[in-house]
């Protein structure tokens, strides 16, 4: 692949970086990346991708936009306000950098198609908003040996790692399983700050960009937290777990099987981090 | 001085909304007991009722997690820093 003038033109300041360089950019528009969720982190995630020119990405989502999405959700805008997010996502991204291909997946991830839908891409990078949509991308990402970039936000914090399947610690090597269903407040109840979910996608994009261009230090057996309200970014050591139940020496998770998502829906319950008592 | 314990922010509800307490004990279950005794039902939301650590959430010392030292039996000495982090679900 030879860079056109214009292409010179766009990327040039990141040509410019040495680690990064002409080999980089050819290898970023060479490559794709499915980004789960276009919420607040695949937003500002994607924002990212498609500037540096990332080939092809893809975005999963099921919802349509809500005015309540605008204040974090910035590829949407009001005039998007009841379209489906991939594709006011695609519109948005297409306007940035219409040379890539964006592809609109309107639908939510179900383990009967984590195969065919990760298949194609270099990279998935997770900004879903429920546990069992979490569980079951690290899973699949884990039986495909696809890398996985995991990011989460709730009120002022967050948490980014990155997965090398088999090499590095899964999400499920540092967190088994997924709470019960109504244990933690997530989705709709929780709540956000829109700029740090802003950080935290920004740092997946950052992560997915240094794993596609082959260059730096990836977030590999380090789970990095942010602290927004003290603005203060923390990383703790993680590790491969031999006995985790997907990627472990004896693994018990061989297929990927659906649980019922219970985002926004399950009754509160008297549950373990539910702080009423 | 003390052991200070970050409190993650599901729970900082019982912590009167700090998010990091000064706590005493010998190892990691001393400390939780003594969380515990200075705001009440912290404790249950970390251990299940078996004992054992929730399978969502970690402890770390000194951002070392404790499954990868000797569990709830880990010392903790005076100045250590000990975080509770549990898994974000949310991301839109």
């Amino acid at each position: 692949m030879t860079l056109s003038k214009e292409q010179v033109a766009r990327y040039s300041r990141q040509l410019l970086v040495p680690e990064f360089g002409v080999a980089g950019q050819e290898r970023l528009l060479a490559s794709s990346v499915l980004i789960i969720g276009a919420g607040g982190l695949g937003c500002p995630a994607a924002l990212y991708l498609a500037a540096a020119g990332v080939g092809t990405l893809g975005i999963l989502d099921r919802d349509t936009v809500a005015l309540s999405n605008l204040h974090r959700q910035i590829l949407h805008t009001t005039e998007s306000v009841g379209q489906p997010k991939s594709r006011s996502a695609q519109a948005r991204l297409t306007a940035l950098n219409p040379e890539l291909t964006i592809q609109a997946h309107q639908e939510s991830l179900a383990a009967a198609h984590v195969r065919e839908r990760f298949a194609s891409y270099d990279v998935i990078l997770d900004g879903s908003d429920n546990f069992p949509t979490r569980y079951l991308v690290n899973d699949g990402c884990v039986l495909l040996g696809k890398p996985l970039v995991h990011g989460g936000v709730v009120h002022w914090k967050g948490q980014v790692m990155t997965v090398r399947p088999g090499e590095s610690a899964c999400f499920r090597c540092v967190f088994p399983e997924p709470p019960e269903p109504g244990a933690i407040p997530s989705c709709q109840e929780a709540g956000v700050v829109g700029t740090a979910a802003g950080i935290i996608g920004t740092v997946m994009a950052h992560e997915a960009m240094k794993l596609l261009a082959g260059c730096g230090e990836p977030l590999v057996n380090r789970l990095l937290v942010l602290d927004g309200a003290a603005s203060r970014f923390r990383e703790v050591p993680v590790r491969r777990d031999p006995g985790c139940a997907v990627c472990g020496d004896y693994p018990t998770i061989r297929e990927l099987i659906d649980q019922e998502i219970w985002c926004g829906q399950a009754e509160p319950q008297e549950a373990p981090w539910h702080a009423s008592k | 001085m003390a052991i200070t314990v970050r409190i993650p922010t599901p729970l900082q509800r019982l912590t009167n909304g700090q998010g990091e307490v000064p706590c005493e004990g010998k190892t990691v279950t001393e400390l939780l007991a003594d969380l515990d005794r200075r705001y009440p039902g912290v404790k249950e939301r970390i251990f299940d009722q078996s004992g054992k650590l929730r399978r969502f959430v970690n402890v770390f010392v000194n951002e070392e997690d404790i499954r990868f030292l000797q569990g709830d039996q880990t010392a903790v000495k005076d100045g250590d820093e000990v975080s509770i982090i549990p898994a974000i679900a949310g991301g839109t």
